[in-house]
């Protein structure tokens, strides 16, 4: 019965050594010839601007926006195919509809009493 | 053109013909769904509470309101005792178990309501924070700490985790299984990041709760996937009937029952996916601590259970190993960490993972007595943990709680009530005989002799000898000890919280000295055993 688990520790093998393999071939093989782009975070071409010190904030209000853009983008996912279907849905449709837009407008009510949607 | 779309299930419901196409509505039975409804119903009542009324009024409606919606789907569940059957074309189940947890999930839902509403231990009122989402040590986090009030979006986050919980020990599909475990995990999340002292901590807690938890749910749904390419279904039951067809190529079944095993132990705090739960349960404000350890192990468990029960129940010979050996590890893992810690919610958090390997033993012991013991001994770990986590929140400094054991020194002569009742909580943890965690572990034990376990249980009682060590050296420590250095005080706590002491440690006593009405009552709900 625990040959069955055989696969896995075939699989565990196996990437384990693709992994320690890849490290390995590539400090063998690979040309090491050092430039200052190699030792920047993402070697992108473009200098990465300083961090600055210590802790530092930055806006929330793109999270908040792009939160609402996910709640209204899953309601419209579901609102489509409803659309579509709304006749062959009837009534049992409409309700559960009714239900999950409720649901939605909640959370929207929420956002809104808290000064979510105010820019400054 | 005539389009015939068939929902997945009874197809009792309702058929609406239209002109060119037919579409089969499920029937939802929304009396017999009604404990998951009022709870989630509750939560959306909270939300609109939240937008609409000032802040003095949240403080007093928000608990009343969530305390008795919680109290409200415990009645709801209490009457649907007979129920049985697979509702909402197949999507969730109504069985003795569900309903047995659900019950227990809410009663410490409803207890940890009692904790999160106290205000008087703080200076500042209530353990929670005023507003989560200032960044510990900038300026004016000192101010805030000390503003009066909390963030009572906590009341509908627990009414949210409930739902998902109740939802995930009933669900009968992997799919809907998924997204109650996301229901129950998101808002523990936040939960974890609430506290008002020590707020580093808090936030590191919750980050790490929701980096590992998050990774886990990628587990399970890997493995759905895996499960679904195998069975061609998502239904617990189709499950079972692809994997006892004899001759079916079964890779993907052995690789996608690992991977959810791996995202349902991950919940539980099993080794060696238990490492978040010291940094959790020491960070996450102890009244969360205390809901979070009861409630999310209830569910989990459930789930767990469900998913090898059911699905799985066919294949018992291959997963019983995996699970003594997990069991075994857990066990071992838990007892023998837990001696070294010096801080007393991290030493629960420990002893939560040691708990998780002896449940474990219920559930690899595979039968009706291992599925009645393990409920057994959740209900009786639960009421203990909250009650023990109910009294950390009374010992305190000039600054929090004082979690440090070092400080614990002589609590025992100067508060002995209150100490008393801890070192019980602490002997019932230990499985001391008259008490509720005696009964529990003799249930799950018993049921693992029954099911063939014997080495698993003999493992079992010598890491019991284990665990007893550092239980008890708590309690000498309490009161044995001469304090030394700082003394904690012991503040006077409302009502709430003694009621919350009370309650956990009566409930500890009285299921130690009379265990057989629940031992008769998740008997008769594991001899039904799970619909599909």
């Amino acid at each position: 019965m625990l040959s069955n688990y055989v696969p896995i520790l075939v699989l565990a093998v196996i990437a384990a050594a693709f992994a320690i393999g890849s490290v390995v071939a590539g400090v063998l093989v690979g040309p090491s010839r050092y430039n200052r782009a190699k030792v920047d975070p993402y070697e992108c071409g473009i200098e990465a601007p300083a961090e600055p010190a210590g802790p530092h904030r930055f806006p929330v209000k793109f999270y908040l926006i792009a939160m609402l853009f996910i709640v209204f983008d899953i309601e419209t996912i579901f609102m489509v195919p409803w659309a579509v279907t709304f006749g062959s849905l009837g009534v049992f449709g409409l309700i559960e509809m009714v239900l999950f837009v409720a649901t939605v407008f909640v959370a929207y009510a929420y956002v809104w009493r808290r000064g979510g949607l105010e820019w400054d | 053109m005539s389009v015939v779309i068939s929902a997945a299930g009874s197809g009792a419901g309702p058929v609406v013909a239209a002109a060119a196409t037919t579409i089969d509505t499920p029937s939802i039975q929304y009396l017999q769904l009604s404990p998951v409804l009022i709870v989630f119903g509750v939560a959306m009542a909270g939300v609109l509470v939240e937008a609409f009324l000032p802040e003095r009024a949240r403080q007093l409606v928000q608990p009343l309101l969530t305390g008795g919606g919680f109290i409200a789907a415990f009645v709801a569940v209490c009457l649907l005792h007979a129920h049985r059957g697979v509702l909402a074309a197949g999507a969730v189940a109504i069985d003795g178990p569900t309903l047995f947890m659900s019950g227990t999930i809410l009663v410490f839902a409803a207890l940890s309501v009692l904790l999160v509403a106290e205000r008087k231990l703080d200076s500042a009122g209530g353990t929670l924070v005023a507003d989560a989402s200032v960044v510990p040590g900038a300026s004016g986090a000192r101010a805030l700490r000390n503003a009066r009030g909390m963030q009572t979006e906590a009341y509908p986050l627990m009414a949210f985790s409930v739902a998902g919980m109740m939802l995930f020990v009933a669900s009968n599909t992997l799919l809907v299984m998924f997204i109650a475990l996301e229901i129950l995990s998101l808002p523990l999340y936040l939960l974890a990041g609430l506290a008002r002292r020590r707020r580093l901590l808090s936030q590191e807690a919750a980050v790490k709760y929701f980096l590992l938890g998050a990774f886990s749910s990628a587990f399970f749904l890997y493995g759905l996937a895996l499960i679904y390419g195998f069975a061609g279904s998502v239904e617990l039951g189709r499950i079972a009937d692809a994997a006892n067809t004899v001759g079916r190529h079964d890779t993907y079944l052995y690789l996608g029952m690992a991977l959810l095993a791996v995202g349902l132990l991950f919940k539980i705090g099993a080794a060696p996916f238990h490492s978040w739960t010291p940094d959790v349960y020491q960070g996450a404000p102890t009244p969360v601590t205390a809901f979070m350890a009861a409630g999310t192990k209830v569910a989990a468990f459930g789930a767990l259970l469900r998913v090898f029960y059911v699905a799985f129940g066919g294949l018992r010979w291959d997963w019983r190993p995996i699970m003594w050996a997990v069991a075994i590890l857990t066990m071992v893992v838990g007892a023998v960490i837990a001696i070294t810690q010096r801080d007393v919610k991290r030493l629960i958090g420990y002893s939560a993972v040691a708990h998780a390997g002896f449940i474990l033993v219920g559930v690899a012991a595979a039968n009706t007595e291992g599925l009645s013991g393990t409920m057994f001994y959740l209900v009786a770990y639960g009421f203990t943990t909250i009650a023990a986590l109910a009294v950390v929140t009374l010992v305190r400094t000039g600054d929090g709680e004082a979690s440090d054991l070092a400080r614990w020194q002589g609590l025992g002569k100067q508060k002995p009530l209150l100490a008393g009742s801890f070192a019980f909580l602490l002997l019932s943890m230990a499985g001391i005989p008259l008490t509720a965690g005696f009964i529990g572990k003799f249930s799950v034990f018993e049921a693992g002799i029954a099911g063939n376990a014997v080495p698993l249980v003999v493992v079992a009682v010598l890491t019991s000898a284990i665990a007893a060590f550092f239980y008890v050296r708590v309690i000498v420590l309490m009161f044995f000890s001469e304090p030394t250095g700082e003394r904690p005080v012991v503040v006077t706590g409302s009502t709430l919280t003694y009621a919350t002491v009370g309650i956990g440690t009566v409930m500890t006593l009285l299921l130690g000295v009379a265990p057989q009405p629940l031992l008769d009552l998740a008997n008769h709900a594991a001899a039904s055993g799970f619909v599909r």
